[in-house]
């Protein structure tokens, strides 16, 4: 028999989105660029006050004036943005694998994690300093809490979204619990998975500066609160260029793996 | 003995309050290797009368057997074929063939030959390291063919398998699945709403009628094997079309009035 039906070349569909991307990520360097260098030009013209808006001259310069500073705070800021993260991922899947496997979980814990959802976790940031202290745990804390939710929701409604008549299929094989999550469950719940993962590592990030400017003595947040009160503000703004970068890094490293691990996921 | 043997067969769905009797006394016995349609607007249980066949649900009253033993659970002698392919998006062409096996621990070697042999006869040779997302609808359905066929069932369950495709890729398929079944028999049961299709691949076409779901009429399919497209427009093909057409409408009107 020969196959009348074609296949989709994958080329075709490929390369152009591809050179959009390109042309996209050319066209938003060159509008930075610019805009900075409005902004430079601005602040030259007009001669406004350091302390109020420094130029990005400014900036640069104190950046690299107290580069060990700011890398040293990173390190604390990134140190608890990644155990939090990774913190909230241990927990959260186990703990949504168990509720989508137990009606009794479904039924009492979980309700009531959705109603917390709504709950501003950041909020509870100088509780924590009041509960736990100054240290690092707390702000590990405050970052668990905002990862924790999107990864379980996510996972729940991955662990759920398999397709009725696949489940169907699997029933009429007669397929175990286990070999039902391993063979389909897991793997169909791994794009929703990343997508709570690409939501949880931006909160991350915001997290942990939230959890620094309750209480601290060190991280991004602490130095930006710190320089600001000292109206070191090229020093501030410094500080918040390099949680930017961090946040974009962080997210798209998320994306890298998802890309490794979940290549069938949608991708946009 | 028939393959299957349904007698006296009800099937209920809801509560006290809210009961909808999706099958009201049927009654069909199912031969070896016999390719049975079921055709009939939706609503007439055709579906339901599958899922329960496949073990997936269970009757509300009545007598079910399979090879002449009380069908209690869902048995490996079933394949099963749904509207929508239903790949595993991660799973290359011949890994998703291969999944069933997996489940039922059959001999890898043997199970991978099997599995591009199936690949072969559906015309997908050459594809069986493409992912599901690089075939076209008609291709997705036809590894959903192997893959029921993969762990040799003497029953094939198909629940409107055709449905979702373009009118060429539907009569294609069609066709191609006759072959199959001509050169490796099995029982088909074969639902469908398209009449003509049901005429087609049918010893026997069951038609079937809504509220309650229920078989208006069996009608038995003389034409000569193997089927072609011609024999649609024949004067045969016409008389069982009008034959099926009336039980179905029929009762539409009836429970208009």
């Amino acid at each position: 028999m020969t196959s009348q039906t074609t296949v989709f070349e994958e080329d075709d569909e490929t390369t152009e989105p591809e050179e959009s991307t390109l042309r996209a990520i050319l066209g938003a360097t060159a509008t930075l660029i610019a805009l900075v260098l409005l902004w430079e030009l601005l602040s030259r013209q007009f001669q406004i006050p350091a302390w109020l808006l420094p130029a990005p001259s400014l900036i640069a310069q104190s950046m690299i004036e107290w580069h060990s500073e700011l890398i040293g705070h990173s390190v604390v800021t990134l140190y608890e943005t990644l155990v939090g993260f990774g913190l909230a991922i241990a927990i959260s899947i186990p703990l949504a694998v168990a509720v989508v496997y137990s009606p009794l979980l479904q039924n009492t814990i979980y309700p009531i994690l959705l109603a917390l959802q709504s709950m501003p976790k950041v909020a509870i940031a100088p509780l924590l300093a009041l509960w736990i202290g100054f240290g690092t745990l707390p702000k590990i804390v405050v970052v668990f809490l905002v990862c924790f939710f999107p990864i379980v929701v996510a996972t729940t409604s991955g662990l759920t979204s398999v397709p009725a008549s696949l489940m169907d299929l699997i029933r009429s094989l007669s397929a175990s619990s286990l070999q039902t999550f391993v063979k389909i469950r897991f793997p169909t719940a791994m794009p929703h998975i990343f997508v709570g993962l690409k939501i949880a590592i931006t909160f991350a990030v915001i997290g942990a500066v939230i959890g620094e400017f309750v209480g601290s003595e060190n991280g991004l947040g602490y130095l930006i609160l710190v320089s600001t009160s000292q109206s070191r503000t090229p020093l501030a703004f410094g500080a918040l260029v390099l949680l930017t970068v961090m946040s974009i890094v962080l997210y798209y490293a998320v994306a890298f793996i998802e890309r490794i691990v979940v290549p069938w996921a949608p991708r946009n | 003995m028939s393959k299957i043997h349904i007698e006296g067969l009800y099937k209920a769905y809801g509560n006290r309050k809210a009961r909808i009797t999706a099958l009201e006394n049927v009654n069909l016995l199912i031969e070896q290797n016999e390719f049975v349609t079921l055709v009939g607007p939706s609503g007439c249980g055709k579906s339901t009368l599958l899922k329960l066949i496949a073990a997936l649900a269970r009757p509300t009253r009545g007598k079910l057997l399979f090879d002449g033993a009380q069908l209690l659970r869902p048995t490996r002698d079933v394949g099963i074929v749904f509207q929508e392919p239903v790949l595993l998006q991660w799973r290359t062409v011949l890994d998703n063939v291969l999944l069933p096996t997996e489940i039922l621990g059959l001999n890898k070697g043997t199970s991978r030959a099997r599995a591009m042999e199936l690949i072969n006869l559906v015309g997908l040779g050459g594809f069986e390291k493409h992912f599901p997302r690089e075939l076209s609808g008609g291709m997705q359905q036809r590894v959903s063919l192997c893959r029921a066929l993969i762990h040799n069932p003497s029953v094939l369950l198909m629940d409107e398998p055709f449905a979702a495709l373009d009118a060429m890729t539907r009569e294609e398929l069609c066709f191609e699945l006759m072959r199959i079944w001509s050169a490796d028999k099995k029982t088909v049961i074969f639902v469908t709403h398209n009449i003509a299709e049901a005429i087609l691949l049918a010893d026997r076409v069951v038609a079937m009628t809504p509220r309650p779901g229920r078989i208006a009429r069996i009608v038995e399919i003389d034409l000569a094997r193997p089927r072609t497209i011609d024999m649609e427009f024949t004067q045969t093909f016409k008389v069982y079309s009008d034959q099926i057409r009336s039980v179905i409408y029929q009762s539409q009107g009836a429970a208009r009035s």
